[in-house]
């Protein structure tokens, strides 16, 4: 994925930075947030900031954002120092935060929602709409979207709707903008626009903050990368002239092993297979088998039907054709009761939505699917329940002070294991991991990785969803790739390689009438779920 | 020993609150009447706690499950009324078994539409409340049921009986209390009703079949409602149409001041004992500073608010929010 790599303006150290922050101190009660942080941001140029969660990250976003007030340190924007009282005023200084969570009215045009607040007035407070989309397309124009100011924003898809945001920034003269986990809802095609607009940006002389958990898209987009941890400020690398460990080891004080990985041991039976397999216009004839100990990965872009495989195999869907083998029986699944009770187990990937009562402790987590067969008498047995949440705590190395504890207030590291610890206590034989580390640090998902290994080792077959590139090639034997609803090819780990991957999921390898790379900004029609043109952007 | 600040004090006064205030209740009734605290009268409020009570163990279920019960009272009303017509008709031996039958069957009627249709449960029980008013006149005529010979029948024990000097309508409350409290604490079914509460979601991914959960809920509810009828038909062996109107803010006050979470997920059988309680011993207590009865509707409403609001500010720890 190099050929997109932007030819950014260079900044060079001799411009005088348009945002630096010096020895900012935040404290709370009982911990340092923020223990002497010092950056520049210069003019054009892409800035990442990295660090895992609860480095500080947030916490010294909004000291920016005027939301917090250091206890020292200072804020200098241009020349000036100044002291950031609310977000409002933040903005009036010209930093802008691209947040994480949209935050956009649907039922409102793009134009009110690049306003909203502040619409142009006549005389008597009617609004000017003439001005307001005037002035909306003329900012729409400089992003080079394919919608206009009227647009209803809730018919936009994920990424459009990103740039109705980064639209809203550009009404003020903004000097430094700050993106906070741009990518995270975007498709490899979506990504390739943002990253275009970026690069304009950059053009136009404007300082870049992009927190991103994701290395591929820093080394790709950045030209230096502030670490945190723990608060602290690490230091800052030129990032033409470091490498992902480097990084990394900066961020959690160790190595992080993304190396292609195959199985050594020994595979066993087909423990599951899937023939012709459709659901609806969703997906059609997938047909695949994985063996005891095995890892086969699932790729393809968001709405290629990864997911909702793994929701009818679990029994969330019913399928409309085809058959399901476990064990070499034919088998009917009509609920995830009826999957559990093949064997069949799902860590879905909305860990929170999904995966767990957040309200409620570890133990009870953990035992939720098997409560009906821990009965002492008409009770539940609470030492044996106790005694499998032990067993799973130190075999997965659950960090939690006791089973008492709250899911909730678990780390997303922790809670993932939590979720799978629920599923392992069921011996199942086949094991679906949906998105297995979103939105968990950079060290956890290392830990998640090689669980994930050592699960097959032990010899359960295992499927792994994943959005994540190198995570996909990191812990698979085998990846199918999808591409809208069709399994393209099934990969071995000796066949594989980034390109012919990525034109297995762009629908490349088969006989797809080729779309025009100029589609990939226009909005998606809306009776598709999903974005699937502008692959070819990609490929 | 963390020093005293006034965020810590405001979390403090937020989650111990009601507690605070029902002490405060209890002090100030006990100044202004002595009589207050005599042993007669805490028995006197438990006793006519009781059918409150009853009635809002099952409503726990419902609640602590994610949804509402508001049908409660109309569905008293109506086994009352069932209860004493079937009383002359069949004899106390089979109207008891009829109406819990009847009743229950509006129950199962209520969690079908709930749990398998996945209607709105506010929707659906404030709809029942009406059209189970309807059928309770339609019933009887819109006429008060008697039964005609008072005096002869054993069927008054369930309301007026006494047992080791304990009024029978206090037995059954805390032994039902006591059974479906192990019953939400200890089996699994108890977890599952918290699962599908907490995250509904995440209880139908592990296996969980949500819809049938939820169906329980309302039969145990519209059992717990039957039981209510029968205690006040027994106590009263004569009846309006109306007797339980307005019980189901009561009873869904009494839930609320005993901590269970509008959002579900939380609550306890116990909590909801102590919740029915406290609003017996305050209505008890302002009738005796000598408010009027009709005043405890008001007193009631601000008691509900006082506890939702509390229950907000506990969890995000200050008594005022600044909406940002």
């Amino acid at each position: 994925m190099s050929q997109n790599m932007q030819t950014s303006t260079a900044p060079s150290l001799r411009d005088k930075p348009v945002l630096r922050l010096e020895g900012i101190v935040k404290t709370f009660p009982g911990v340092r947030a923020l223990d002497g942080v010092s950056f520049d941001v210069l003019p054009g140029e892409v800035h990442a900031l990295m660090g895992e969660n609860g480095a500080g990250k947030s916490t010294l976003m909004k000291v920016l954002g005027g939301i917090y007030q250091p206890d020292e340190g200072r804020i200098i924007v241009g020349e000036a120092p100044v002291v950031m009282t609310s977000p409002l005023q933040a903005k009036a200084t010209g930093i802008v935060f691209i947040h994480q969570e949209l935050s956009l009215a649907n039922e409102l045009s793009v134009a009110e929602n690049v306003y909203l607040g502040e619409l142009p007035k006549k005389a008597f407070g009617q609004v000017d709409w003439k001005k307001l989309y005037a002035q909306t397309n003329e900012i729409l124009g400089k992003l080079k979207v394919g919608f206009d100011a009227k647009t209803r924003v809730g018919d936009l898809s994920i990424a459009n709707q990103q740039m109705v945001e980064i639209a809203r920034a550009l009404t003020v003269d903004a000097k430094a903008v700050i993106f906070d986990e741009p990518t995270a809802s975007l498709t490899d095609a979506e990504k390739v626009v943002l990253f275009d607009v970026i690069a304009d940006l950059q053009a136009q002389g404007v300082g870049i903050i992009y927190i991103s958990h994701r290395m591929e898209e820093i080394f790709k987009i950045t030209d230096r990368i502030s670490v945190l941890r723990d608060g602290q400020y690490r230091g800052t690398l030129r990032t033409a002239d470091t490498n992902e460990d480097e990084v990394t080891q900066l961020m959690i004080g160790r190595k992080l092993d993304l190396s292609r990985n195959a199985s050594h041991h020994e595979l066993g039976d087909v423990t599951i297979e899937v023939k012709g397999l459709s659901c609806g216009n969703l997906f059609q004839d997938v047909s695949f088998q994985v063996r005891a100990g095995e890892v086969l990965g699932f790729y393809g872009l968001v709405g290629a039907g990864r997911t909702e495989i793994a929701e009818t195999l679990f029994g969330l869907r019913e399928p409309s054709a085809g058959q399901i083998f476990v064990q070499g029986d034919e088998v009917q699944i009509h609920s995830p009761a009826d999957a559990i009770a093949k064997g069949i187990s799902l860590v879905p990937e909305d860990r929170k939505g999904q995966g767990l009562v957040l309200g409620m402790n570890c133990r009870d987590n953990m035992t939720l699917p098997q409560i009906e067969d821990l009965k002492a008498g008409p009770f539940v047995a609470e030492g044996a329940e106790i005694a499998i949440f032990d067993k799973y705590r130190d075999n997965l190395d659950i960090r939690t002070p006791g089973w008492r504890q709250t899911v909730g207030n678990l780390s997303g590291g922790n809670q993932q294991k939590i979720v799978i610890g629920k599923w392992l206590s069921m011996h199942p034989s086949v094991l679906i991991v949906d998105e297995p580390t979103r939105g968990i640090d950079v060290g956890s998902k290392a830990v998640i990785h090689d669980l994930i290994r050592a699960l097959a080792a032990q010899g359960y077959a295992v499927i792994v969803i994943s959005s994540e590139m190198p995570e996909v090639l990191h812990v698979s034997d085998r990846i199918a790739a999808m591409y809208s609803g069709k399994l393209m090819r099934t990969f071995t780990s000796e066949e594989v390689s980034e390109d012919n991957l990525i034109q297995a999921i762009s629908g490349l390898s088969a006989d797809k009438p080729s779309q025009k790379a100029s589609d990939q900004s226009k909005d998606q029609p809306s009776d598709q779920p999903n974005d699937q043109s502008g692959n070819q952007a990609v490929a | 020993m963390p020093a005293i600040t006034k965020a810590s004090l405001g979390r403090f006064i937020a989650r111990q609150g009601i507690l605070i205030a029902f002490v405060l209740f209890m002090v100030g009734f006990t100044l202004a009447n002595e009589r207050f605290l005599a042993p007669e009268n805490i028995m006197g409020v438990v006793r006519s706690s009781a059918i409150l009570g009853v009635m809002a163990l099952g409503v726990t279920f419902v609640v602590i499950s994610g949804n509402l019960d508001l049908s409660v009272g109309s569905m008293m009303s109506f086994s009352t009324i069932v209860v004493l017509d079937l009383h002359d008709k069949l004899g106390p031996g089979l109207a008891i078994p009829a109406m819990f039958a009847m009743t229950l069957c509006l129950g199962a009627l209520i969690g079908f539409l709930v749990g398998y249709l996945k209607l709105n449960s506010l929707i659906v029980t404030l709809g029942m409340l009406s059209a189970i008013h309807g059928l309770t006149l339609t019933y009887s005529g819109g006429k008060n049921m008697d039964i005609a010979d008072k005096e002869g029948t054993w069927f008054s024990i369930f309301g007026q009986g006494e047992a080791l000097g304990i009024p029978v309508p206090i037995l059954i409350f805390l032994g039902l209390a006591a059974f479906l409290g192990i019953v939400l604490a200890k089996t699994p079914f108890g977890r599952k009703i918290y699962a599908v509460g907490g995250n509904g979601v995440a209880a139908t991914f592990s296996g969980i079949r949500r819809a049938r959960v939820v169906f329980s809920c309302y039969l145990v509810s519209s059992f717990c409602v039957a039981t209510a009828g029968l205690l006040q038909a027994s106590r009263s062996l004569g009846s309006q149409n109306t007797v339980g109107q307005g019980l189901e803010l009561e009873v869904l006050a009494a839930v609320i001041l005993g901590g269970a979470s509008l959002l579900g997920g939380s609550g306890t059988v116990f909590k909801t004992v102590i919740g029915v309680l406290i609003l017996g011993f305050i209505q008890n207590g302002l009738l005796l500073v000598g408010l009027q009865f009709y005043a405890q509707y008001v007193v009631t409403w601000v008691i509900i608010i006082l506890a939702v609001w509390l229950d907000i500010a506990a969890k995000r720890g200050k008594l005022l929010s600044p909406i940002a």
